[in-house]
């Protein structure tokens, strides 16, 4: 009996390990640059320092990480939602074609941005 | 036996508002979209940390803007929406045996927060030290 | 506590009229009556048109899943005095055709069940005079899985079946489960095509609600979601490895 190769359950653990990465870095870095930072609850670092900080490898192999698992988690799961919250599972291709692609794309900027900040 | 003629009810497309618990689901599922803004918002950190000093602190003032700060104030809700129902979900999905004992769910709960807290005061601090 | 309660039946009588009706029926509210007991007492004194499923009155035959106010529920396990002073509205099983009233139309999930070979499959049987063995750990590692009794509720729970009917649903699924994870069956790879499939585990979006639904608490929500991790690592090992190898 042949295995059907559905490309399914490689996304599935794209959507599953970017949904744990994101649990865990998400909250914290948010909160920092998006709230506490902008609304003087704390003062951001100075750019020189976050300068070395972004340039370093481990760092930019993290944020990497974290920006194309995040970018998969989030196409998996819109496109079900497309599907189920919509009911527009009919138009299945392009939906998919929308979600992958904007994630495959949100990699290579996020490749570029990061290589660029070196 | 007669003919049937069987009776389908319609799908509403409201669905998700009959019952709380679908409702959650569907913020759930929308949180997504607020990970990706801040894949987006992230890069545009970095993008600015890579030009110059003057391009940071631009960055800097423009997250301070009140409609971006609202924007991102919603995102953290739904971002954490989504880390607490990822941890609670995570049990389910795993079964850990350790010989004949199985690891009991609230365990592998209470390790999700834990590393949680550990990785973002690791993160904390690298950003504020 | 008052005399009676009133439940509020839907009905569908597709020899009188082409769309559903309600009628509401005054019904003894006794302490240890269920929405069942009202349903009979309504078939018997007040209308003999009404038609329901019940069998074992008593949570173990899976017969009586209908809607009660708005909830999947087994109609012989859940009680008229939790809804005083009502009304009790009574529907039939969301997500499945209406054959008559609250008697639903199974035929789907009684086509899809035998698609993932649900008995033991086996390589070698044991002989004659000797059994199957089994460790009190084995057991347990399927056992809750075999507690389902096809009521169908999970069914009515889940938003993804209600939308994609082809979806294979969390009893199917679960039933696999209680088999994959047997230490009788050799069969994983026989149910592997149906349960990996697109509408098989992936259609599914951990919603939970049929795990909330389930009057015998199998968890089925989480059968499935640990078929998605198997099926996954199957996926990887099936792509790394070479074909002599898996």
């Amino acid at each position: 009996m042949t295995t059907k190769r559905s490309p399914e359950p490689l996304l599935w653990l794209l959507f599953s390990s970017g949904g744990m990465v994101a649990a865990m870095l998400v909250p914290v870095l948010l909160f920092l640059f998006g709230v506490a930072f902008p609304l003087g609850w704390l003062s951001p670092p100075d750019h020189a320092y976050l300068a070395s900080v972004v340039s370093h490898p481990i760092t930019l192999l993290v944020l990497f990480g974290l920006c194309v698992l995040a970018l998969f988690h989030w196409a998996h799961r819109f496109r079900y939602t497309l599907y189920d919250g919509l009911q527009l599972k009919k138009h299945r291709v392009p939906i998919t074609i929308l979600c992958y692609g904007g994630a495959v794309a949100g990699s290579i900027v996020a490749a570029l941005v990061l290589l660029r900040a070196i | 036996m007669s003919a049937q003629r069987l009776y389908r009810p319609p799908v509403s497309l409201t669905w998700w508002l009959r019952k709380p618990s679908y409702l959650v689901f569907v913020l759930r599922e929308l949180s997504s979209v607020f990970i990706a803004w801040f894949v987006v918002y992230l890069l545009m950190l970095v993008y600015a940390v890579g030009s110059d000093p003057a391009a940071y602190r631009d960055f800097l003032d423009l997250s301070a803007n009140p409609a971006l700060v609202v924007l991102n104030v919603i995102a953290l809700a739904f971002v954490v929406l989504h880390a607490v129902t990822w941890f609670g979900l995570a049990p389910k999905a795993m079964v850990i045996r350790l010989g004949a004992l199985r690891v009991p769910p609230g365990v592998i709960l209470a390790a999700h927060y834990a590393a949680w807290l550990v990785v973002s005061a690791v993160v904390a601090w690298v950003v504020l030290r | 506590m008052p005399d009676t309660i009133t439940m509020e039946v839907w009905r569908y009588r597709p020899e009188r009229e082409s769309e559903p009706t309600w009628d509401s029926y005054e019904v003894p509210l006794r302490k240890e009556w269920a929405v069942l007991d009202g349903l009979n007492h309504i078939k018997d004194q007040l209308d003999g048109t009404l038609s329901y499923r019940w069998s074992c009155r008593m949570g173990i035959c899976g017969s009586c899943g209908m809607t009660v106010n708005g909830e999947p529920k087994l109609g012989c396990s859940t009680f008229l005095t939790d809804y005083a002073p009502g009304p009790v509205r009574v529907e039939p099983l969301h997500n499945f055709p209406v054959i008559r009233d609250l008697v639903v139309e199974m035929g789907d999930f009684m086509a899809k069940l035998p698609t993932v070979k649900p008995w033991l499959v086996s390589d070698d049987e044991p002989d004659e005079d000797t059994e199957y063995r089994q460790t009190p750990v084995e057991m347990d590692d399927y056992k809750r899985y075999s507690m389902c009794i096809n009521c169908m509720l999970c069914y009515a729970a889940c938003p993804v079946y209600a939308l994609d009917p082809e979806f294979i649903g969390p009893a199917a699924i679960a039933l696999a489960q209680r088999y994959n994870l047997d230490s009788r069956d050799s069969g994983a790879e026989d149910r592997r095509d149906v349960l990996a499939s697109a509408e098989g585990v992936w259609a599914c979006t951990f919603v939970g609600e049929c795990s909330v639904a389930c009057p015998k608490d199998v968890d089925p929500a989480g059968a499935i979601q640990r078929y998605k991790l198997t099926a996954a690592n199957k996926a990887v090992r099936d792509l790394l490895l070479p074909r002599g190898a898996r």
